[in-house]
């Protein structure tokens, strides 16, 4: 290759359920501290995608590989296990409905995983709690329970949670879908803030608006291909594609 | 013959270490159910092949035969292959082991109950199978089965009075030992009864506070 190696790079993946064909054969470069939206219907293979990337949905062929390291090498399982444990800690990912931990506090639950894998003190942890609360302005949350928390606050923790691990990227699997209207906006805030620190971010969305206010670009998925990707502005207001274009209209208007 | 009660509380001594002997063999057996409980559910769900069936067929027979021919296998089988257990550690180990195998499909139904995304949740931040199981996945599921754990540990409580044949002293055998003394069996098993009864009061009302403790956490 003459490029240098891309910062996340999927290379031919493809993703079969029995007959069922998620995702054929998808190529997709991302670049350190790009921000790119991944869009496109129900059943697009959009999540699908996005959840092989940390190997959550395992590909039935194909790479994906971050930096240096092939995500979803081929290693006998226990050392496979080991090696997905490593590299997932350099993943974020948020999900629809934030998988925060019922039985822990807002504070366990941001340095669980820090205390458990990283070896860091007690006065290291609650340092990392502090900072990471404020950066998603809940630090006077931290020792509630989730339960307590509106559906804001709860993807708030969810996302303080994954940066605690301080990941090179972050997944988001439609982080807002599952919120109340009123309540998308400080979550979409929290991700705009993130997005100023050039964070790499991934994000599966239905939000139009919100993908071509922050994303340096956009793809546009449908039946398991990438039907047409490009920089935001050319995706929302002149598609070149037909499917594109259908599901925008869909969209954009609704 | 008339009903005579005066002769009870010259027994309350003796009614008292029994009671506190029940008690002892209750926690003591409970905690064995509780982990024991949690260890054969992780065990059937998650264990490889080969531990996994070993496992279900103890469970089978544990589950099947009575608890109190458990009691006597353990106490005065096990002599013969040389394990010469007191009996209030062979009381306990049997109440134990019984009640670990109906604590254990509770919890196994508990830990199915939770989210798969918790799980999901765990393992993105990196954590191994092994520590979403253990801090995730089953703190979750103990705190949903808490209210039938609960009941399994009234029941064993119950049964406890079972180990009074293999000879040990708790509140059944005292009261059995009074009554030889005095031949007053209705007033003894009657004070028996009160004292188990007693007993189950408190404990329902530590279950109760445990759950209310919890439901904020669930």
């Amino acid at each position: 290759m003459t490029k240098e190696q891309p910062f996340i790079d999927v290379r031919h993946a493809q993703k079969k359920f029995g007959a069922l064909e998620v995702l054929k054969d998808i190529n997709l470069q991302v670049e350190k501290g790009q921000i790119v939206a991944i869009i496109g219907p129900s059943g697009s293979g959009k999540s699908t995608l996005l959840r092989a990337i940390n190997d959550l949905d395992p590909l039935t062929s194909g790479e994906i590989w971050l930096e240096d390291k092939q995500v979803n090498k081929d290693l006998p399982h226990r050392q496979y296990e080991k090696h997905i444990n490593t590299v997932r800690q350099e993943i974020g990912m948020v999900f629809q409905h934030f998988n925060l931990f019922p039985h822990l506090t807002v504070r366990q639950n941001i340095t669980l995983a820090p205390k458990m894998l990283k070896d860091i003190s007690d006065d290291e942890a609650n340092q990392l709690v502090e900072e990471q609360l404020a950066k998603v302005g809940l630090s006077e949350r931290i020792d509630f329970y989730p339960s307590q928390l509106s559906g804001g606050q709860k993807q708030r923790v969810a996302i303080a949670r994954a940066l605690a691990m301080k990941p090179k990227v972050m997944l988001f699997d439609e982080a807002t879908s599952a919120l109340d209207p009123e309540l998308v906006e400080e979550v979409n805030l929290v991700m705009k803030s993130l997005a100023a620190e050039h964070m790499t971010m991934i994000i599966v969305t239905h939000e139009m608006t919100f993908a071509e206010s922050v994303c340096d670009r956009v793809i546009f998925m449908d039946e398991g291909v990438v039907v047409e990707e490009g920089p935001p502005d050319v995706i929302f207001k002149n598609p070149q594609n037909e499917r594109t274009k259908n599901f925008l209209r869909k969209h954009l208007n609704g | 013959m008339g009903l005579d009660f005066s002769v009870v509380p010259e027994y309350f001594d003796e009614l008292l270490l029994g009671s506190l002997w029940t008690i002892a063999i209750m926690l003591a057996s409970a905690v064995i159910s509780f982990f024991g409980g949690i260890l054969l559910a992780v065990i059937a769900l998650y264990g490889p092949a080969l531990v996994r069936y070993p496992f279900r067929a103890f469970s089978f027979v544990f589950m099947g035969t009575p608890l109190l021919l458990q009691l006597f296998l353990i106490y005065f089988g096990l002599i013969q292959i040389g394990i010469d257990l007191p009996a209030f550690v062979a009381g306990i180990i049997g109440l134990g082991l019984h009640f670990a195998v109906y604590n254990s499909d509770i919890i196994q139904a508990g830990i199915m109950a939770v989210d798969k995304g918790q799980h999901e949740g765990a393992r993105t931040l990196g954590l191994s199978k092994l520590q979403t199981i253990r801090k995730i996945i089953v703190p979750q599921a103990v705190r949903t089965v808490i209210p039938p754990i609960g009941n399994n540990l009234v029941a064993l409580l119950k049964d406890s009075a079972l180990v009074s044949v293999i000879g040990v002293t708790e509140l059944t055998l005292t009261s059995q030992l009074a009554i030889s003394n005095t031949f007053r069996p209705f007033e003894f098993y009657v004070a028996a009864a009160v004292c188990y009864y007693v007993i189950n009061l408190g404990l329902e009302y530590s279950l109760r506070r445990v759950e209310s403790r919890i439901q904020v956490s669930r």
